[in-house]
C-alpha cells in the first residue's frame, strides 16, 4: 500500500527521490500548496531570490559548475514568464535544468484567470520538452521523466507545470515511477566504422584541427580530450562556450576561436584541411561567414544531437554519440593507426601556427589615463587562479574573461553563450557558489549586465553565499558602444549609462549588505582584489572604473569571413608563408 | 523546392500538433498540408505532413523533427511507392440549367453529390491532389461558391507497414559513410 499524500508532497517527494538539495524559486498563489511541505523537507533546501529570472539562472550556474540537474520554481503567470529567459538560455547552452510553474486550477485554465499564462506553450520552442501536469497521480511520472529528460542525451531545460488542484488534491506517492519515453533514444554509442574513418583522416591530414565545443564539458569528456589531443599532437581550438575543456597552458592550445577569437586560432580553422569537431554547433559566432568558413577543411563532426550535423556545414564524417564515449573510441582507433605505422605529421603545420601564435598573441593598450578593463581582469585571473570559477554577464566584459583569464579546467568558466542573456553572471555565481561552496566565484559583471539582476546580491548575503563581484564599470554598454565606434560614425545611441556617477556602487553593495570596495588605477588592482579574496563573511563587489574606449580585438566583424580578422583598428594580420 | 511527404507516428498526447506546427514554422519550414488521426494502435497517431523544400532542409526538418520527444517515428514516402489521397468538399453553383452538365463532370470523375439545393450541388471527391485539381479546373466555369480540402493522407504500398520500415536515412546520420 502506497503513501496517501497532497499533491505537493508527491512533488516534494519526488523532487527528493531524484536527488534534488537546492532549488531556487519564488512562491505565490498557484504554487502556494507547494511550499508548505517544501518548508519541512529536510534535503532540499530553498533558496529565495528576489526575481525569478534570477532563480533560473543560478539553477543554470548550479548545473554547469556541478553537472547535476539544476532546480528552479515559480508561480503561475508573471511568475513563470519570468523564467522565459532563463529556460531559453538553458537551452542555447544545453544546460541540464528543471522548472517547476504552479499553474491556476485546471478548471481555470483557457479562462484567462488571474495569474494565467499558458507557460507550455510558451516554452515549447524553448525547452527540450514540458508537461502539464492536471493529475496529481502523474506527478512522479513526469517529474522523473523530466529528470531523465534534463540529464542525458544532449542535456537541455525541462519544465513542469502543475496545476493549483493537482497540487491539493490527494494522491498515493510510488517511486520509481514508470518511465515512458518511448519517442526518446539518444544514441550514446559512436558507429564504429565512422570513428575509423575519422582516425584514418587525422593520420592522414596535413593541417588538422580539434575544433572543440561546449559538449565536451557537459559529457564529463575534458580528460578524454587531454589524451587524444597528446596522443595526436593536433592543435586545440576551445569556443567560447568550451573555455576550460582544454588546459590554456597547455602547448597544443591556440585559443579561443570566433568572432573576437585569437588570430591562431581563426587562422587555425581557416587554413585547416581536417576538423576534428566536438561538440561544437559551427555558430555564426564561430564560423563568420559561413561560407567562406574553413573552405579546405574535410569535417568531421561528433555530437549527441543528429540535428546539429549537417545544419550548418556539411559533415564527411558525421559520428552521434556521447563525446564521453566517442573520445576514447578514436583513441583506440588512433593507436590502431599509428600500429600500423600511420602517424599523422604536421610539423609544417605547426611551424605555421607558431608562427602566428608568436606573432600574434593577445594582447591590448594599457590606458595613458584611467584603468585598462583587460589588466583588471587578467590580474583577477592571476591572483585568484585556475581553482577559481568565473561567470560572465554579455558584451566587452565577457569576451576579455574569455581572452585574458587562463582556465585550465574544465567547469570552472560560465557564461552565456548562445543567447547571450545580459545580467547572467551575478544569478550564475550564486548558483555556481551554491553547487561549489569550497571554491571562490567570480562574477565578471558589466555595468549594464549588473543593473539587470544585481538584486540577488540580497539573495547571496541573506542567504550566506559569499561570491565575489568585479565590476567592470566603463559607464556605458560598452559591446554596443564598441560597434557604433566601428560601424556607426562614433554616434554613440543610447549607450552612456552615466554609471560613473549613479548608481554608486559601493554603496549599493553596502545597502545589500555585501562588501563594496572601490578601484580607480592600476596600482591599486592587485591590492584590491588581494582584499577582496580575503572577505568570506559576505558577498564582495568591486567596482573597477574603467575607461571606456577600450575595445575588444581581435575581431570579425560580423557576417564578415574569417579571413578578414582584424587584430586591431585597420589592422589584418600577415598571415604568414602559405604552403 | 520539392514535394515531400512525410509520415509521422506521434503519441497521442494533447499539444503535440502544436510542438510538430511551432518546430515547422521556428525553423521557417513551410507546411503545404498536414492531416492527423488516430491509427490501429491507441495512443498513437498519425500525421502526414506534404512540404516542398530541398532534400537539405528537408533533412533537418526530420531530424527537429526527431527531436521532439513526442515522436515516435518519421517514415518519407515515395511519391511512386506510397498511395496519397485527399478529401475536397466542393459547393458548386448549378442551377435547373447547368446541374444535368454538373452531374456530368461528377461521374466523370468518379464524384459523389452529398447534397442538392435548387441553386448549388455539394459534391464529395477523393483522390491524389492531381486529380483534384483536375477536377477543379472543370469545375470553375460553373461557379465554385465554397470548398474544403482534408488534407493528404498517404500510405506506403505493399504489405509493409509503417512499424517495419525503417526511418529515413538521412536520420541515421551515424551510419552513413563518408
Amino acid at each position: 500500500m502506497s503513501e496517501q499524500v497532497t499533491g505537493a508532497q508527491s512533488l516534494v517527494l519526488s523532487l527528493e527521490a531524484a536527488g534534488v538539495t537546492d532549488v531556487f524559486g519564488i512562491p505565490g498563489g498557484a504554487i502556494l500548496p507547494l511550499y508548505d511541505p517544501l518548508m519541512d523537507s529536510r534535503q532540499i533546501r530553498h533558496i529565495l531570490v528576489r526575481h525569478e529570472q534570477g532563480a533560473g539562472h543560478a539553477a543554470e550556474g548550479y548545473a554547469a559548475a556541478s553537472g547535476r540537474v539544476g532546480v528552479c520554481m515559480a508561480t503561475s503567470g508573471p511568475g513563470a514568464t519570468n523564467l522565459v529567459t532563463p529556460i531559453a538560455d538553458a537551452h542555447m547552452d544545453s544546460i541540464p535544468m528543471v522548472a517547476v510553474t504552479g499553474q491556476v486550477a485546471s478548471a481555470s485554465i483557457g479562462t484567462d484567470a488571474f495569474q494565467e499564462a499558458d507557460i507550455r506553450g510558451i516554452t515549447m520552442p524553448i525547452t527540450k520538452h514540458n508537461f502539464l501536469v492536471t493529475n496529481p497521480h502523474d506527478i512522479p511520472q513526469a517529474i522523473a521523466e523530466a529528470f531523465h529528460l534534463a540529464s542525458t542525451g544532449r542535456p537541455g531545460p525541462v519544465l513542469v507545470d502543475v496545476s493549483k488542484d493537482a497540487l491539493q488534491a490527494m494522491t498515493s506517492f510510488d517511486w520509481p515511477p514508470t518511465i515512458n519515453l518511448p519517442g526518446y533514444h539518444p544514441v550514446t554509442r559512436p558507429h564504429a566504422k565512422q570513428v575509423r574513418e575519422a582516425a584514418r583522416l587525422m593520420v592522414e591530414a596535413r593541417q588538422p584541427v580539434l575544433y572543440v565545443g561546449g559538449g565536451v564539458i557537459r559529457a564529463n569528456a575534458s580528460a578524454a580530450l587531454l589524451r587524444l589531443a597528446e596522443l595526436t599532437g593536433i592543435p586545440v581550438v576551445t569556443t567560447l562556450m568550451a573555455r576550460g575543456a582544454f588546459p590554456d597552458d597547455h602547448a597544443l592550445q591556440l585559443g579561443m576561436p570566433g568572432m573576437h577569437g585569437t588570430v591562431a586560432a581563426v587562422g587555425a580553422l581557416q587554413k585547416a584541411d581536417l576538423l576534428v569537431t566536438l561538440g561544437a554547433r559551427f555558430d555564426d559566432r564561430v564560423t563568420g561567414k559561413l561560407s567562406s568558413f574553413a573552405p579546405n577543411a574535410t569535417v568531421i563532426h561528433a555530437d549527441i544531437d543528429p540535428a546539429e550535423i549537417g545544419k550548418n556545414r556539411f559533415a564527411e564524417v558525421p559520428i552521434v554519440g556521447d563525446l564521453l564515449e566517442i573520445i576514447p573510441e578514436l583513441i583506440v582507433a588512433i593507436e590502431a593507426e599509428h600500429a600500423a605505422g600511420r602517424q599523422g605529421d604536421y610539423e609544417g603545420w605547426w611551424s605555421q601556427l607558431s608562427h602566428m601564435r608568436q606573432t600574434y598573441p593577445l594582447g591590448y593598450d594599457l590606458s595613458e589615463d584611467g584603468l585598462s578593463p583587460q589588466y583588471v581582469i587578467e590580474r583577477l585571473g592571476v591572483i585568484s587562479g585556475e581553482n577559481s570559477i568565473y561567470t560572465a554577464g554579455v558584451g566587452q566584459h565577457q569576451m576579455w574573461a574569455a581572452q585574458f583569464i587562463k582556465y585550465n579546467k574544465p567547469r570552472t568558466w560560465i557564461n552565456s553563450g548562445g543567447l547571450g542573456t545580459m545580467g547572467f553572471a551575478v544569478p550564475a555565481a550564486m548558483g555556481a557558489k551554491v553547487a561549489a561552496p569550497d571554491k571562490t566565484v567570480w562574477a565578471v559583471d558589466g555595468d549594464g549586465c549588473f543593473q539587470m539582476t544585481n538584486q540577488e546580491l540580497v539573495t547571496c548575503t541573506i542567504n550566506e553565499i559569499p561570491i565575489k563581484v568585479a565590476l567592470i564599470n566603463n559607464s556605458s554598454l560598452g559591446m554596443v558602444r564598441q560597434w557604433q565606434t566601428l560601424f556607426y560614425n562614433e554616434r554613440y545611441s543610447n549607450t552612456d549609462l552615466h554609471s560613473h556617477r549613479l548608481p554608486d556602487f559601493v554603496k549599493l553593495a553596502d545597502a545589500y549588505g555585501c562588501h563594496g570596495l572601490r578601484c580607480e588605477t592600476p596600482d591599486e588592482v592587485d591590492a584590491t582584489i588581494e582584499k577582496a579574496m580575503s572577505l568570506n563573511d559576505a558577498p564582495v563587489v568591486i567596482d573597477f572604473v574603467v575607461h571606456k574606449d577600450a575595445m575588444v580585438w581581435p575581431m570579425v566583424a560580423a557576417g564578415m569571413s574569417n579571413d578578414e580578422i582584424m587584430v586591431a583598428r585597420s589592422m589584418a594580420p600577415e598571415w604568414g608563408s602559405d604552403d | 523546392m520539392t514535394r515531400h511527404t512525410l509520415s509521422v507516428l506521434v503519441e497521442n498526447k494533447p499539444g503535440v500538433l502544436a510542438r510538430v506546427s511551432s518546430l515547422f514554422s521556428r525553423r521557417g519550414f513551410n507546411i503545404e498540408s498536414l492531416a492527423v488521426g488516430p491509427t490501429e494502435v491507441p495512443d498513437v497517431s498519425r500525421m502526414t505532413i506534404v512540404v516542398n523544400v530541398e532534400s537539405l532542409p528537408l533533412e533537418q526538418v526530420t531530424k527537429q523533427l526527431n527531436k521532439l520527444i513526442n515522436v515516435l517515428k518519421i517514415v518519407e514516402l515515395d511519391q511512386g511507392a506510397a498511395v496519397a489521397r485527399e478529401i475536397m468538399l466542393v459547393k458548386v453553383r448549378a442551377d435547373i440549367d447547368s446541374r444535368s452538365k454538373v452531374i456530368e463532370v461528377v461521374q466523370l470523375f468518379k464524384a459523389k453529390v452529398v447534397d442538392v439545393a435548387p441553386e448549388a450541388l455539394t459534391i464529395e471527391i477523393t483522390g491524389n491532389p492531381e486529380k483534384l485539381t483536375d477536377f477543379l479546373k472543370v469545375m470553375e466555369p460553373f461557379g465554385i461558391k465554397e470548398l474544403v480540402k482534408s488534407g493528404m493522407v498517404a500510405v506506403g504500398r505493399g504489405s509493409r507497414s509503417i512499424s517495419d520500415r525503417s526511418t529515413r536515412p538521412a536520420d541515421k546520420a551515424g551510419e552513413r559513410t563518408a
